[in-house]
């Protein structure tokens, strides 16, 4: 079973970058990101159990942080990019 | 005891297998930013709550279910809050709602461009 939610965790991921090369506009690519992002601490976290190494469970919890800070981070340049130029184009 | 435990997680992890793929699909086919936003956001934070129980009860010892809570209450923190915040940060930008044909003549609440 475990095994299973490994390889579904790599499809959703593999999804996640088909969005992100697909993804009309930058914010798309946001999300894809911020989904790989969380996947990826659910794939380290399956794959400590699958191993039966539970240390590998701290690298996942870095690996939450670090990921809520990057999205946040690229937000923050796309709303500052937008302030200065001072236009509301469509995207 | 344990064979119940295995039972149980098993049905936690198909479960949480099951909804991440829905929500991939969601993702993957949905026409509107906002909708796939939603669809992302149902694989953050449902999906990995199964699958994060799932882990919890096939463990032994105590103290990595004690770290996968601790990843689980920040994800439940964390994932939402970036989802509002690209919500704003596109709404801001001018990303507005479209209905499933691409167009973007949908009525906006009043008093917004």
């Amino acid at each position: 079973m475990l095994a299973l939610t490994v390889i579904t965790l790599l499809l959703v991921m593999a999804v996640a970058l088909v969005r992100a090369f697909a993804g009309p506009n930058v914010f798309d690519r946001v999300m894809a990101a911020n989904l790989f992002g969380t996947k990826t601490v659910l794939l380290i976290a399956a794959i400590s159990y699958l191993y039966g190494s539970p240390e590998f469970l701290d690298i996942a919890l870095v690996y939450a942080l670090i990921n809520y800070i990057s999205v946040i981070g690229v937000l923050r340049v796309t709303e500052l990019r937008n302030e200065q130029r001072g236009t509301k184009e469509g995207a | 005891m344990s064979a119940v435990l295995a039972i149980l997680s098993g049905a936690c992890l198909l479960l949480g297998s099951f909804l991440l793929l829905t929500g991939a699909l969601g993702f993957l086919r949905f026409a509107d930013f906002y909708a796939r936003l939603h669809a992302c956001g149902v694989t953050e934070t449902l999906a990995t709550a199964l699958i994060i129980l799932g882990l919890m009860l096939l463990s032994d010892s105590y103290l990595p279910p004690f770290k996968l809570l601790l990843i689980l209450l920040f994800v439940l923190f964390s994932s939402p809050t970036a989802s509002h915040a690209l919500a704003k940060a596109a709404w801001n930008a001018g990303v507005r709602p479209r209905d499933n044909q691409g167009k973007r003549d949908l009525p906006l609440p009043a008093g917004e461009r």
